[in-house]
């Protein structure tokens, strides 16, 4: 699973990200890096600032402190499209998608094609035909064969569907970054089990995948590294052939912590904690 | 099966209306006319309809009603105007608010109907047919006149309740400088309320003009624009109201003041005005005749469709003067005047 | 077995439970994908269609209502009527494209007639005290319905307050301005110059009438329509009104799309200015006191939700003429004025309830 890896400069690195609203810290001194060819789960509990860490690597939100570098070179993402720009394309919780709108014009919402000829240059008038076109076949490509008519409009869609177009749109355009924030969440096992596939075939491309999920199962099946995030720090990176999911979740709830965070020993914090198995 | 009810119930509910409340208009050879008057509810304007409309019932006529949305709604006149021609109307009698429905009343006369002005001349006046009016800048004076007589030398502290601050409508600076003309009082601009010099000699003595407010012509209105005047200066002794409504508030404001004996004097000759003459509240005021200038408007109309007679103005003026006579119980010398018993039996 | 396993590769067998793009089997269906699949009914076909084309419901509603109006009264079909009712809505049609872009955007504007009036103060003081020519005159009013505009779009992007209370507050403000300029003085036609009453001149179209004013309205409602159905402009006015969070993150400027719509809206305000003064033969302080809630009625008829996102010009075009043929056709049955605003009321709940039914429609499998 983690052939092919490329460790050389990190396509996505972040150092020392702080983001506070207010008196609430979300993320205090958060270092992440998401290498090409990779599956990068983040996993934390609730309030572990996974989000928030999202929505500063992505241009959601601005980091308060911190570096950013893609591919080595330092960027500063001050909104969403900064970031679509660098390559870095996300799926977040909310799906943003734009119910009254239809699929195609959902993939493209933001940047829409326009028509070649005079009345798209003077006029900018969209080529919605080749829009439609292009949307029927990166949707049909990602093996998403449920949706019958791309002229559909989204909020007609059931919520496994729509899950579908969100990550259709990403990965129509990521070029570097895919970033997925929770995107089995509302679905069902097969439904799943086909997103799971499509983060099979991003990371073929090359593409450096970030994941963030609270189903376990589905992050030890398919994460190259996890990347533990509690109270607005990382807690540490683990593999899943180095650790098991019950290990996980210790350094999550922070029954557990690890030794060195890269080393990947384990050791107990305190009362509660299960035993660790090696 | 809800959805369709709901659909159903909505068109039967529309055309309902439109059934009771319309009538079906079908080609017949009764003469029909519209009335338009300034506004929908000022009692002066629905006397003026109930005349007409109990002369057209006389004279088998069939006559609509429409109104402009207040006194400055030029747009709903001509939409009114023009609906008019469409349903093949031989007559509009209009009281206009302003000059911009000029076009679309040549529009109606080059269509072939006719048209008479109410109480409110056009300008120019040989725009129309003829022009049944009462002079509001007269009943104005003749107020005027006779609170100056009544002062009896005395200094004048004057408050003007005009009717409107945000529009200029004719019968608002007709009645008010005719008022100030009454008094003796140099008006400057006779178009403009409030350029007077405040202070200055009246036909019989010094004045001071406390204050121009605005009433909107409405009861509250007058009560808040008299306690305004009256903050500035407590010792008001003349009060002008534009019409008897707003005259009536400020009457009110006046007595939770305590002023018993400040001349209030008003025009429109409501019962509701003259009454306020009996009752010594108002000192006098100027009646006018809407009603009879509906009746005389559509008796002169038909006389014109069916008789082909054109309606003569009164002597010496290029309209039909329907007259203007001041009520008071305090008649001044040199005025003439009538009692509030006469004017009550004149009221509308 | 259950019927949806997975075979040994880990995929699901070829097409027998999903509904995919190519036809779907039907030998061995459960009872629930026969219920699904069911034939639809005349009624749920009739709803379909109304759904994926929803201006078809207000305009069904002006035909209905033209009909009736012209079954009591023929001479309402008469080419001079059917003139008139477009003229007569031109103004309040001309503001109610300003009105649905803005609507569109989930926002409204309660200034619009102030505005106009604004545009038109300005426009008639220019040219009938100052003397300046007709088209600098006809520039700056559409420069300060821009400008007004502008100022609404602002505060309604950037201090990020509500538009209900913002054009609550600039109505206020414009209308103050527009009197105190004016002095509730009119400023006659024949001052202000041929262009500014330009919009008046009428030309016939075969047996019709139309003013130079009405025209300019329906180029104005192509060209706009045009923007927002084609261009990514309009898409972005949508998107930014379905769902203004998505909008963002999917990279439109929702500030700046904001601004531009309360912009665009503003100079078309200035150009409904321009057909008011046509159409009143003047420069009124005073008229068209109920354009503000006249140009949401034409909206609200036509079919735009007032949450944004949905519904378009066209529906406003139908809206405003709806109202017209009503005001036109009680009139025209000698019905009185006061009726004619109850009957406007019961329009209103008719063609709004209509628009609910159709939208509680689910497209089917």
């Amino acid at each position: 699973m983690t052939e092919g890896v490329d460790k050389g400069v990190p396509v996505l690195s972040a150092r020392g990200i702080v983001k506070t609203y207010g008196p609430v810290v979300a993320l205090d001194g958060v270092d992440l890096d998401l290498f090409r060819g990779e599956v990068l789960a983040v996993i934390g509990d609730n309030g572990a600032g996974k989000s928030t860490l999202i929505k500063c690597l992505t241009g959601a939100e601005i980091p308060d402190v911190g570096e950013l570098r893609v591919d080595g070179q330092k960027v500063d993402f001050r909104r969403p499209q900064d970031a679509q720009n660098a390559g870095i394309e996300t799926v977040y919780q909310t799906l943003s998608l734009s119910p009254a709108l239809d699929i195609a014009s959902n993939l493209f919402l933001g940047r829409e094609r326009v028509r070649s000829d005079f009345l798209g240059r003077w006029l900018r008038v969209m080529d919605k035909r080749g829009m439609r076109k292009e949307a029927e076949t990166k949707v049909s490509a990602l093996g998403i064969r449920t949706i019958q008519d791309i002229n559909q409009v989204v909020e007609t869609l059931s919520g496994g569907q729509r899950q579908a177009v969100a990550v259709a749109r990403a990965v129509a355009f990521g070029s570097k970054v895919v970033v997925l924030d929770e995107p089995t969440a509302a679905l069902g096992v097969r439904e799943s089990a086909q997103v799971l596939d499509i983060v099979r075939q991003l990371r073929e491309r090359g593409l450096g995948v970030i994941l963030i999920s609270h189903n376990m199962p589905h992050v030890f099946e398919i994460a190259d590294r996890i990347h533990i995030q509690r109270l607005g720090r990382r807690a540490g990176i683990i593999k899943p052939q180095t650790h098991t999911m019950p290990e996980a979740v210790a350094i999550m709830t922070g029954a557990m912590a690890l030794d060195e965070p890269s080393s990947g020993a384990i050791v107990p914090t305190g009362a509660n904690n299960e035993a660790g198995r090696n | 099966m809800r959805g369709i009810r709901h659909l159903l119930l909505s068109s039967i509910s529309a055309a309902t209306a439109v059934f009771m409340f319309g009538g079906i208009s079908a080609a017949n050879d009764r003469i029909t006319m519209t009335i338009i008057t300034k506004d929908p509810d000022n009692h002066f304007w629905t006397s003026m309809v109930e005349g007409a409309q109990k002369a057209a019932k006389d004279l088998d006529v069939q006559i609509t009603v429409a109104a402009g949305r207040d006194q400055s709604d030029a747009d709903g006149q001509i939409q009114a105007i023009e609906f008019a021609i469409q349903r093949g109307d031989k007559a509009i009698l209009i009281a206009n608010n302003g000059p911009a429905v000029n076009g679309a009343i040549k529009k109606a006369r080059d269509a072939g109907l006719l048209v008479y002005a109410l109480d409110t001349p056009t300008d120019p006046t040989n725009l129309v047919d003829a022009t049944f009016a009462s002079d509001n800048f007269q009943a104005g004076v003749l107020i005027g006149k006779w609170a100056a007589a009544s002062l009896a030398g005395k200094p004048a502290k004057i408050a003007l309740l005009d009717l409107f601050a945000d529009k200029v409508v004719s019968v608002d600076y007709q009645r008010d400088q005719g008022f100030l003309k009454g008094m003796g009082i140099d008006i400057k601009d006779p178009k403009k309320n409030g350029d007077e010099d405040k202070t200055g000699s009246y036909s019989g003595g010094k004045y001071e003009i406390v204050c121009n407010q605005a009433t909107n012509g409405a009861e509250d209105g007058g009560r808040t624009a008299m306690e305004n005047c009256l903050s500035l200066n407590p010792d008001i002794n003349v009060v002008y109201s534009a019409n008897e409504t707003s005259g009536v508030g400020a009457v009110q404001a006046l007595k939770a003041a305590g002023i018993k004996n400040a001349l209030v004097v008003s025009i429109d000759g409501s019962c509701r005005g003259v009454k306020t003459v009996a009752d010594g509240d108002f000192g006098a005021v100027s009646q006018q005749y809407p009603s009879a200038m509906g009746k005389f408007g559509v008796e002169a109309a038909v006389n014109q469709i069916r008789n082909k007679v054109a309606p003569k103005p009164t002597a010496g003026i290029d309209f039909t003067n329907t007259g203007i006579t001041l009520v008071t119980d305090k008649p001044a010398s040199g005025i003439e005047s009538i009692d509030a018993k006469k004017g009550t039996e004149l009221c509308w | 077995m259950p019927r949806r396993a997975r075979n040994s590769a880990g995929n699901e067998p070829a097409a027998k439970q999903t509904v995919a793009m190519s036809a779907p089997e039907t030998e061995t269906m459960t009872a629930a994908e026969a219920y699904r699949r069911r034939a639809l009914t005349p009624m749920q076909r009739i709803q379909r269609v109304l759904h994926r084309y929803p201006q078809i419901s207000p305009f069904l509603v002006l035909i209905v209502t033209a009909a009736v109006f012209s079954f009591i009264n023929p001479r309402f079909l008469q080419p001079s009527n059917l003139s008139l009712i477009l003229q007569q809505v031109a103004v309040i049609g001309a503001l109610a494209i300003g009105q649905t872009l803005i609507i569109l955007t989930a926002g409204i504007d309660l200034s619009v007639g102030a505005v106009m009036i604004l545009a038109t103060m300005v426009m008639g003081s220019l040219a009938g005290y100052h003397g300046v020519p007709g088209w600098l005159a006809l520039l700056v009013g559409l420069g300060v319905g821009a400008s007004a505009g502008f100022l609404n779009g602002l505060l309604v992007a950037r201090m990020k307050l509500p538009p209900f209370i913002v054009t609550l507050g600039t109505l206020n403000v414009f209308t103050a301005i527009s009197l105190i300029m004016s002095g509730g003085r009119s400023i006659p036609g024949d001052a202000l110059g041929d262009l500014l009453t330009f919009t008046n001149v009428s030309f016939p179209v075969g047996p019709f009438q139309m003013t130079i004013g009405a025209l300019l309205v329906i180029v104005t409602y192509l060209v706009v329509g045009g923007a927002l159905s084609q261009t990514p402009w309009g898409r972005h006015v949508y998107a930014v009104g379905d769902d203004p969070a998505a909008a963002r993150l999917a990279g439109i400027e929702v500030r700046r799309l904001l601004i531009s719509v309360y912009t665009i809206a503003g100079v078309i305000f200035g150009l409904s200015a321009w057909v008011l003064i046509g159409r009143v033969g003047a420069a009124t302080p005073n008229s068209a006191v109920d354009a503000n809630l006249d140009s949401i009625t034409a909206v609200v008829i036509g079919g735009t939700s007032l949450f944004g996102g949905r519904g378009g010009l066209i529906g406003s075009f139908i809206g405003a003429i709806t109202v017209g043929v009503f005001r036109n056709g009680l009139a025209l049955a000698r019905v009185d004025v006061l009726y004619q605003t109850l009957a406007i009321g019961l329009l209103i709940i008719a063609a709004v309830s209509l628009d609910q039914w159709i939208r509680k429609v689910r497209v089917r499998k």
